[in-house]
């Protein structure tokens, strides 16, 4: 290998190389097939085509793939996002209607407002479990997996709500600059996410307590507090995420809302390069991942497939990830090309 | 409830001249490190036999080929003569060769009878006959006069019986060769003699037993014959009973009497053992980890701790540092009586403590070489308070500087660097928290003279400017150069402490073989 | 530790002095909170104490039963299997589009019972040879096996197979009381799987990977083969769990059986299993899902309380049980 890699080989090198790669290719697939695709025009101001639904669609998924990029990184997981975001919109719609002015713009905005707090709380609650009683996070998260559906559905009282507000309905369905709020939104927590980990130390501390526990104990990184803020944010995130599904259909079914969010996120997470064995992360990487999974949703019917079948491609998709990031996967790849070396053979661990 | 029948007379080995085991000039080699060099061992029927050796020595590696679990690339083995190639553990234990190691290898949700019998447990009709395999199981047990209930649940034992038990699983399969690696670092002294029990009963009926332990008491007790190992290379075969302590510490340490005169060292700074000690620990302990100790540690000092392996030298840096909880004992920090909970509390208190164990709980691999140096003081001024960008990159430079880290980049990742360069950096971690007492916990082992010395000499340095330091090193020349002050420690006690001038190697040395007569405490 | 001794003491004595091993307790309080509900219960209402309410309680649960059963054997290994709801999903759709084409009623319950335990396999295999955590592939499994419901069907399709209606109604009657061939069916479940996990080597295997995977791997167990094999069983029980539910509820529907699997992860936690792995009995998980069945029965009969309380019972359940086991294994550490 020559001293300085030349540009090709620092972009085949480069981390999001893969992700970007399979987000084109599902992009071309779509292009050969409907050469339109990709077209976009401008109506009332505003931008439609293909590619803005996307960016739309994909609003939820990137939120809560968002927080669980951080929490994933802390080597844990939060299977309990869905439940927070049909929380979250079953508290903004029942505080839109028992409001005095239900179409009013600071109804929408104190209702979002004492949503996303209600599941910072939900967040911090998941943090408790996992850093001071230290239950794995895959149980502790679970709890509220469970019971979420039954708090929305009690804080909704079992009813299909629906609301009438336009500003809060605009969170879904609105455009700002031409471009859709729910992306933007979207945008604007992952610039928040990437300031928030990048701009103070949580993002070197975050990865720390991710690679190595111990060696950051020592050190000193008060893991239970960053533990805790990871879950915290997530449920804000999740939050977030809710809020703008409930937007776009302006009801809230406790049963349905965000129901499976949690493993597309973990989906987003994945292909977009952050290990779920923790350690370091990618918040673009997941920014890429979200968008594959909605260009993904919108392949399907644009390729003459019913959409109810996105899960198959999913769980293609899902494996395919997998495998790729799995150590031993690859060496069975490995060996199977006789020009490259052999696996390392089982002995070649530390002799201590 | 364990009772154990009175130990036998102690026999001589046998005298048979067929081992029942012999492997010769076994090599093995990792990557580019040759871990076991030409190394031979015998071990007859009905001997205990003990392989010693510090870290690094090659035990382990030794008894992982001997269990099949690595692959030998050089030398034979022979099961009483016949050459043998063992792939798997399940090959070895074919052969007769059964092992319990140090982490008791057992489940402890299951029955003590279902983990002596698990895999081969008796079956009528095709189901699991219990009453059958409680049977055998207490039949074993009481064989080996360990008496416990066969149907009680493994983990309401103590550590000491479950290793008992896990012995009790070997045995159960008839073996000739049983293989005990540091069974007895977690037990009391009680608990050591049940086991030495089993042990002696096993021996008598034909077993050959290979023993792994670092306390020389419990060797001169129990083994007969013994194998010294260094640096993956065979020193000597030696019968236990014509072999003095401190011939066989030397041999273990691998320095001839003749050459072990004092080096060159600059007085000790006497000066400073004055006035209040920045570190007092008074009866410092933890169970079946150090028994109460004491100590002092005054400014601008460097406090050499001294022992082999085991004997408690790291874990009185762990308990100095919280990073274990002390049981007993209180510590004094700057005349503030702290009970130190957590590595937090200390490093708040201006305490710096670098972990032996590099990989596991120093280095951060996938971080670059900058934020692994900024981790601790990073961690002190908690994640809403950033380090401002000229900063890090003033302190970085200076340490990658100060202390010849290469290569100088600061955005390398960690786990390209090699041992010596991470040691700097932890050592650049620790004095960028710019802390009043530094722990160095074996800070030179595994890396080139090139950066031994460079970090010797630093940390002389750091003593000069008024820092107080504790120095554990395996290597005596190492810390008789840098201390002041010696503290030796053994089987998990501190068994001397003596000003260090005109000390030599050879003096510590008789003290750790336990033949001097130790000096008091010269503040006592 | 009991002794070795038998002691001279009168029967009173034994009885007073009993105290259950540990390793019980959790069943028993499970145990308890069921005759508790079933108590309180039947103080306030009438018709709660008739035994054939009991017996209802069996016969509406035995699909999760067995379902329970099947994720039992897989958090004993320590591993949890998400997919088994849409397993579930999948096997409705496979037996009313089988039947709907006019295939023999017993080669629809073949091709269910193979499809199931072939996906079972795959994530097995993937699990262990791949070393990819059971959470991710099972995810996998789940999306695999809800998209190939909708590629058989988006529709709802009805099952009026004369052989599955007899079947789906085949009642035995004890005196006054009936029971249905499926509640029957589950409880030989429940009784083969516990006789597997107490008296064969794949049971005890199953514990010992649960207590300690590395140890059972050194003490030469097979780990590979029962560590495929719990995922085979549990994919198996979810496919019989689908033919119980579709003899229940008589169609097929992609929309069937969503988050089914929660209750069965429930079912078994609160019967007693860890989730971590290693302890934990299939009857606890019977009683687990006869706990989450009297708590739908109370809320049935009360009538003023809302559905959506058994969800938010049972993760107060969830949690209850986690703490406690969390607290008590902590103690033993």
């Amino acid at each position: 290998m020559p001293e300085s890699p030349t540009l090709v080989v620092r972009v085949l090198r480069h981390p999001l190389m893969w992700p970007v790669l399979a987000l084109g290719v599902l992009l071309v697939i779509n292009v050969g097939v409907k050469p339109s695709f990709l077209d976009v025009r401008m109506q009332d101001g505003h931008l439609y085509g293909n590619v803005v639904d996307i960016m739309r669609n994909s609003a939820p998924v990137m939120l809560v793939a968002l927080g669980m990029t951080l929490v994933i990184a802390t080597r844990g997981i939060d299977l309990s996002v869905g439940a927070i975001a049909a929380i979250a919109a079953a508290v903004a719609c029942t505080r839109i209607i028992g409001a005095g002015d239900e179409a009013a713009l600071s109804t929408a905005v104190m209702a979002m407002t004492y949503a996303v707090v209600v599941c910072i709380a939900l967040g911090a609650w998941n943090g408790l479990l996992v850093s001071v009683l230290g239950i794995q996070p895959i149980i502790a998260t679970l709890i509220l997996m469970v019971a979420g559906r039954g708090i929305s559905m009690a804080i909704t009282d079992g009813q299909i709500t629906t609301v009438n507000n336009p500003w809060f309905s605009d969170l879904a369905s609105g455009f700002v600059l031409t471009l859709p709020l729910a992306f933007l939104v979207a945008i604007g927590v992952l610039a928040f996410t990437a300031v928030l980990t990048r701009r103070t130390a949580l993002g070197m501390l975050i990865e720390s307590v991710g690679i190595n526990p111990e060696a950051s104990r020592l050190a000193g990184v008060r893991s239970r507090t960053i533990i805790w803020t990871v879950y915290a944010f997530s449920g804000f995130c999740a939050g977030l995420a809710g809020l703008v599904i409930a937007a776009n259909t302006n009801s809230v079914n406790a049963n349905s809302l965000g129901l499976w969010i949690e493993l597309d996120a973990i989906l987003a997470v994945v292909i977009g390069g952050t290990s779920l064995a923790g350690g370091r992360f990618s918040l673009m990487g997941t920014f890429i991942g979200a968008l594959f999974i909605a260009t993904l949703t919108r392949t399907i019917p644009n390729i003459g497939i019913p959409s109810d079948l996105n899960y198959l491609f999913k769980a293609v998709v899902v494996i395919a990830v997998c495998l790729l990031q799995s150590p031993k996967a690859r060496a069975v790849l490995r060996a199977g090309r006789p020009s490259s070396p052999r696996p390392v053979p089982a002995k070649a661990g530390s002799p201590a | 409830m364990t009772q154990m029948t009175e130990p036998d007379v102690v026999t001589a080995p046998g005298t048979d001249p067929q081992p029942v085991i012999e492997m010769r000039d076994i090599s093995i080699t990792f990557g580019a490190v040759r871990a076991l060099d030409e190394v031979s061992l015998r071990l007859f029927p009905g001997e205990v036999h003990a392989l010693m050796g510090e870290n690094g020595a090659g035990k382990s590696t030794l008894i992982k080929a001997l269990t099949g679990v690595y692959t030998i690339d050089e030398g034979t083995v022979l099961v009483e003569g016949e050459s043998h190639e063992f792939h798997s553990p399940a090959a070895s234990q074919a052969a007769g060769i059964s092992t319990v190691y140090q982490e008791v290898n057992l489940v402890p949700n299951l029955t003590v009878a279902e983990n002596m019998l698990l895999g081969r447990e008796p079956r009528r009709f095709g189901a699991i006959s219990v009453r059958e395999m409680n049977r055998r199981a207490r039949r074993t047990l009481l064989h080996l006069g360990v008496d416990i209930d066969p149907r009680s649940v493994l983990d309401e034992h103590p550590i000491a019986v479950q290793q008992l038990v896990a012995i009790a699983r070997a045995v159960d399969v008839e073996a000739k060769v049983l293989i005990l690696d540091e069974p007895t670092s977690s037990l009391d002294a009680d608990e050591v003699e049940k086991l030495f029990t089993v042990m002696r009963r096993l021996r008598d009926e034909g077993v050959a037993i290979v023993f792994v332990s670092h306390f020389l008491d419990q060797i001169y007790e129990i083994a007969d014959r013994m194998t010294i190992l260094r640096n993956g290379r065979l020193v000597e075969e030696r019968m236990v009973a014509e072999t003095t302590q401190l011939e066989l510490v030397r041999l273990m340490i691998g320095r001839e009497l003749e050459t072990l005169e004092r080096l060159d060292r600059e007085a000790p700074n006497t000066e400073a053992e004055s006035g209040t000690p920045v570190l007092k620990a008074v009866g410092l302990g933890r169970k079946n980890t150090l028994e109460a100790t004491d100590l002092e540690l005054f400014e601008g000092e460097v406090v050499g701790i001294a022992g082999l392996l085991g004997s408690g030298r790291t874990e009185l840096a762990r308990l100095l540092f919280g990073a274990d909880h002390a049981d007993t004992g209180e510590l004094t920090v700057r005349s503030e009586k702290r009970r130190l909970r957590s590595p937090r509390h200390a490093i708040d208190r201006r305490i710096a403590f670098s972990s032996e164990d590099r990989k596991a709980e120093g280095v951060v691999q996938d971080l670059t070489v900058a934020d692994n140096m900024l981790l601790a003081l990073q961690a002190s001024r908690g994640w809403l308070r950033p380090i401002p960008q000229a900063t890090r990159t003033k302190l970085v430079t200076e340490y990658i500087k100060a202390l010849d880290i290469r290569p100088a980049d600061p955005t390398a990742l960690m786990r390209n660097l090699s041992g010596g360069n991470q040691q700097k950096v932890l050592l650049a971690r620790w004095l960028i928290t710019q802390p009043d007492i530094l722990i160095l916990d074996e800070p030179t082992r595994g890396i080139d003279i090139g950066a031994k010395a460079q970090i010797q000499a630093k940390v002389a340095e750091l003593a000069a400017q008024g820092m107080s330091v504790v120095f554990i090193s395996a290597e005596l020349e190492e810390v008789l150069r840098l201390s002041d002050r010696l503290v030796v420690m053994r089987d998990r006690r501190k068994i001397d402490e003596r000003r260090n001038d005109d000390v030599s190697v050879r003096d510590v040395l008789e003290i750790i073989a336990g033949e001097a007569h130790p000096e008091g405490d010269p503040h006592a | 530790m009991s002794t070795v001794t038998a002691r001279p003491d009168s029967a009173w004595d034994r009885v007073k002095d009993f105290t259950p091993p540990p390793r019980y307790i959790p069943i028993i309080a499970t145990f308890a909170l069921f005759v508790g509900l079933f108590g309180v219960g039947g103080m306030r209402y009438d018709g709660l104490t008739d035994p054939q309410v009991l017996i209802s309680l069996l016969i509406d649960n035995a699909f999760l039963i067995v379902l329970g059963v099947g994720m039992t054997f897989v958090i004993l290994t320590g591993g949890i299997d998400l997919s088994v709801g849409s397993v579930v999903a999948l096997s409705t759709m496979i037996a009313a589009k089988t039947l709907q084409m006019g295939w023999s009623p017993y080669l629809s319950i073949a091709a269910v019972l193979l499809t199931g335990t072939v996906l079972g396999l795959l994530m097995g295999l993937l699990i262990h040879y791949f070393d990819i955590q059971p959470f991710i592939a099972t995810l996998a499994g789940l999306f695999l096996a809800r998209g190939l419901t909708y590629l058989i069907s988006v529709e709802s399709i009805s099952i009026n197979n004369s052989t599955f209606s007899e079947l789906a109604f085949g009642t035995v009657y004890l005196g006054d009381y009936y029971i249905r061939w499926t509640a029957l069916l589950a409880l030989a479940v429940v009784a083969i799987a516990a006789y597997v996990l107490a008296r064969t080597r794949f049971g005890r295997t199953v514990y010992a990977i649960g207590g300690s995977e590395s140890s059972a791997m050194l003490m030469g167990l097979r780990v590979a083969f029962t560590k495929v094999g719990v995922y085979v069983i549990s994919g198996f029980c979810a496919a019989l769990a689908g033919l119980l539910f579709s003899l229940y509820i008589l169609s097929g529907n992609s929309l069937h059986a969503i988050g089914m699997e929660l209750d069965a992860i429930a079912a078994v936690v609160i019967g007693g299993t860890l989730l971590t792995g290693g302890r934990g009995y299939v009857v606890g998980t019977l009683l687990g899902v006869l706990v989450l069945g009297a708590i739908k029965t109370l809320i049935s009969f009360d009538g003023t309380l809302s559905s959506y309380w058994i969800r938010i019972i049972t993760g107060v359940l969830l949690l209850t049980f986690v703490v406690v086991q969390r607290f008590a294994t902590r103690r033993q550490q």
